[in-house]
């Protein structure tokens, strides 16, 4: 089990606006009359983008609102799933799979690099840059993978993970996805892409 | 071996477009009327008789899970519910056929939707698949537009919905129960059973929860016929099956092959061997981070299909193939795989909420080697206490791992606690 806790002390006023209300309908209707808490991890993403990739407590309170539940029942679905930061985290934000498939294929490397160009696990850098270990992201046979933001980049090493990272600081254009010219999950020889 | 035109996902690696138009050419969507139109009995008989057993990791056959539906409608609502939540270690044979055969997966849900009497259907994917929720909904939207999912669905007087539904990151949401939680807006804590999801399910209405893999090759069993699908494999364990392929291997990959493939055959063929050659090979671990690992004796001649991994105490799982070489360190392996537990234990059930935790901090010292002897009985003792006590069946996932490595590898373990030396100062 995991426990994450809510960041006191950064309270700010959070209200979605009308076009954010028209979006949540949109997911509500997907539900049976009476069933609006369906669209709650969809209500808490777009709290989350909102307020730059974290949810801060008026931000759950808002859904609550919108939704009418409780605001208990929102606090634990936001404190149950990984996906919801309850901490401020980098306008960048890299999440590096750490779990055994990726483990195998050198994700310590990995971890090494970020380490190296960004600083400590959760500490947002300088350049806005902050990383995490997760659990298995899906793409085990492109392993190892990290997550940034909302993009997948796979079949990395040490140096493709850095030049990655020297990018992003740089606010440079980065290709998604292998980092080896693979095309998804095909079987191929690793060989370096320049 | 599989035969070129007995593969089902012919676009699994994307070399194609995933569009209507081309997934049409690849023979999607081909009078999906006529295979409807052949009733809802006759879609659960030929699924049962093809074998098809499901996709996600248990095993249970389609066709009967789907048999558990109530036959007359009762006035409450039926619905469909494909797990694509995947989020096995080992894992990602889903996350092909979404972003690469995404119609497959749409005219399996609406076929599987009519067979159960469903009217709606929620595909819950894991929130982390980005690019592949956004094909999926991309696809979904032609499907709509041409009238094959909705109002009158190809044109079988069906009215049948499909809805998208993200998840946002929670392992045990890929357990049905817990994903139907999930979907009415919940903690993914898995429920008691009975009632099973067949009598109450989703917004307490009947529902059957489906892996994405068991769903998309329906139309094609249908097709084709039960009687094809069958004569693939070995018998209670037929059909084709994608293989992910993760680990020491030289070229990782995933791939359609036929069930019962030998493990050797499907690594040398497809994954270009174990890194520094078969020999070098230390254990397999199968089917997903849950299963227990198979020594490489094992792995010479074990058979990729669930009776014969069950055979040797391990599982076929949602076939994982995670290989290790000589140089892993598979205490430490193992271990990785404890802590992913105790990580995405829902904290429910007490054995499992505290021992996957226990389980974890026993297996780091096993790594170190700063535990005692007499430990690695206490360690199996405490997986027999978890295995079998908990709602579901994350505890048991937690602990078959730990008790394959102590079944075939106790001296390795022995051997480390022996050679340690203190921690270093």
């Amino acid at each position: 089990m995991t426990q994450k806790r809510l960041t006191k002390d950064l309270l700010k006023e959070f209200r979605f606006n009308e076009k954010e209300i028209k979006h949540i309908n949109s997911h509500i209707i997907k539900y049976p009359k009476g069933r609006v808490q369906s669209a709650v991890l969809e209500s808490l993403f777009l709290a989350q983008k909102k307020s730059g990739g974290w949810l801060p407590e008026s931000a759950i309170a808002a859904v609550s609102e919108i939704l009418n539940m409780p605001k208990i029942r929102v606090l634990e679905v936001a404190t149950f799933y990984s996906m919801f930061n309850l901490e401020p985290c980098g306008n960048f934000f890299v999440q590096i799979c750490g779990t055994t498939p990726c483990w195998l294929r050198g994700s310590d490397e990995i971890k090494k690099a970020c380490k190296d160009h960004i600083g400590e696990e959760r500490k947002i850098s300088n350049e806005d840059i902050s990383w995490v270990e997760v659990e298995c992201l899906g793409a085990c046979v492109n392993a190892p993978v990290v997550q940034i933001n909302e993009e997948y980049f796979e079949d990395l090493d040490y140096s493709s993970m850095s030049e990655i990272l020297v990018k992003l600081k740089k606010n440079q254009p980065i290709k998604k996805g292998s980092q080896i010219n693979r095309q998804s999950s095909e079987p191929i020889q690793r060989e370096k892409n320049d | 071996m599989i035969d070129e035109k007995d593969k089902i996902f012919t676009n699994l690696y994307g070399f194609r477009p995933w569009n209507l138009k081309e997934a049409k050419k690849r023979g999607d969507w081909d009078n999906t009327i006529s295979l409807i139109s052949k009733g809802k009995k006759f879609i659960i008989d030929e699924i049962k008789s093809s074998g098809l057993r499901g996709r996600g990791g248990a095993g249970f056959p389609t066709g009967v899970k789907w048999s558990f539906m109530p036959k007359k409608l009762t006035g409450k609502l039926h619905y469909l519910v494909v797990n694509a939540d995947e989020s096995e270690p080992g894992t990602c044979k889903d996350r092909d056929i979404i972003r690469n055969e995404p119609h497959k997966l749409l005219e399996g849900s609406i076929i599987a939707s009519a067979a159960i009497g469903a009217q709606a259907c929620y595909i819950y994917i894991r929130g982390e698949f980005v690019d592949e929720r956004k094909i999926l909904e991309a696809a979904l939207e032609e499907a709509y537009s041409e009238g094959l999912v909705g109002k009158n669905a190809c044109k079988t007087g069906l009215d049948i919905d499909i809805f998208i539904h993200r998840g946002a990151g929670a392992y045990i949401c890929g357990e049905e129960t817990a994903l139907l939680e999930s979907l009415e807006g919940k903690k993914g804590l898995p429920r008691l059973k009975p009632p099973f999801p067949a009598t109450s399910g989703l917004f307490g209405c009947p529902t059957t929860v489906n892996n994405v893999e068991s769903i998309a090759v329906v139309p094609e069993i249908l097709r084709r016929g039960s009687d094809w699908f069958s004569s693939l494999g070995r018998p209670r364990n037929t059909g084709t099956k994608i293989f992910c392929i993760s680990g020491h291997v030289n070229t990782p990959c995933n791939i359609e092959e036929e069930m019962g493939i030998p493990l050797k055959t499907l690594i040398e063929k497809y994954a270009g061997g174990v890194r520094g050659g078969w020999e070098n090979l230390l254990a397999v671990i199968p089917g997903g981070s849950s299963v227990p690992l198979i020594p490489k004796n094992i792995c010479d001649t074990v058979l990729m299909d669930f009776d014969s991994l069950a055979e040797v105490k391990s599982g076929l799982g949602t076939a994982a193939v995670i290989v290790m070489d000589k140089s892993t360190d598979l205490i430490r392996a193992i271990s990785r795989i404890s802590y992913f537990y105790k990580y995405e234990s829902c904290g429910q059930c007490t054995p499992c909420r505290e021992g996957t935790g226990w389980l974890w901090e026993m297996m780091e010292k096993m790594a170190k080697g700063s535990a005692k002897k007499k430990d690695i009985d206490i360690l199996l003792n405490l997986t027999e206490r978890i295995e079998g006590h908990t709602i579901c069946a994350l505890g048991d996932a937690a602990a078959w791992p730990i008790q394959g490595i102590i079944r075939h590898f106790r001296p390795y373990i022995e051997e480390r606690i022996d050679n340690y030396k203190g921690d270093a100062v």
